[in-house]
């Protein structure tokens, strides 16, 4: 069963110098905040689609739902 | 007719197509049910496709929009987004604005 902090661990693979926090405990429903500057001049769909790009083919998968929140350090 | 093709067709036949795990009478994911719930809120007629009886269809879309879930929304044929992107839009009264603006065009 994926935990929490494994998806912790894979953004911030994919996001060097993010700041992430994701939580949800049922194994299959997450929610990730994820900070980062990569996100600056790129629409919800597209800082959606770096994210899931991180998780492989877990989202969908194993992960059922990973609701996303996306902003750049300006944002916060 | 290939899957990439078939979705191509149904995204050009309805400025609003909502991909989703069931139908909009009978959602088989609250995911999918909000996204139903929220496009009937704005008024809008729209296409919808149940992914779940049609694996080949669910594996192309993931494809084609490099987005992994369900819900999916489009509006003129570009992704909108998932139920998450969906409800922000709609609390800042986009998603309103975005549905009447396909329509009416």
């Amino acid at each position: 069963m994926v935990q929490a902090r494994d998806i912790e661990r894979m953004i911030e693979q994919g996001f060097p110098g993010a700041r992430v926090r994701v939580t949800g405990d049922d194994g299959r429903h997450f929610e990730a905040l994820v900070v980062s500057g990569a996100f600056a001049g790129k629409n919800m769909v597209q800082r959606h689609q770096m994210v899931y790009r991180t998780l492989g083919d877990k989202v969908g998968g194993e992960i059922h739902a990973l609701s996303l929140k996306t902003l750049t350090p300006e944002e916060e | 007719m290939n899957t990439q093709d078939k979705i191509r067709q149904q995204l050009g036949a309805s400025r609003i197509v909502l991909y989703m795990k069931g139908t909009p009478q009978f959602p088989q994911c609250g995911f999918s049910a909000k996204a139903a719930q929220l496009l009937s809120a704005c008024g809008a007629r729209y296409d919808s496709y149940d992914v779940l009886s049609d694996p080949e269809l669910r594996q192309g879309l993931k494809e084609h929009s490099n987005w992994p879930t369900f819900p999916q929304l489009y509006v003129n044929g570009e992704l909108v987004g998932g139920c998450d992107i969906m409800t922000e839009l709609y609390q800042k009264g986009e998603l309103q604005k975005l549905v009447t603006e396909a329509i009416a065009q």
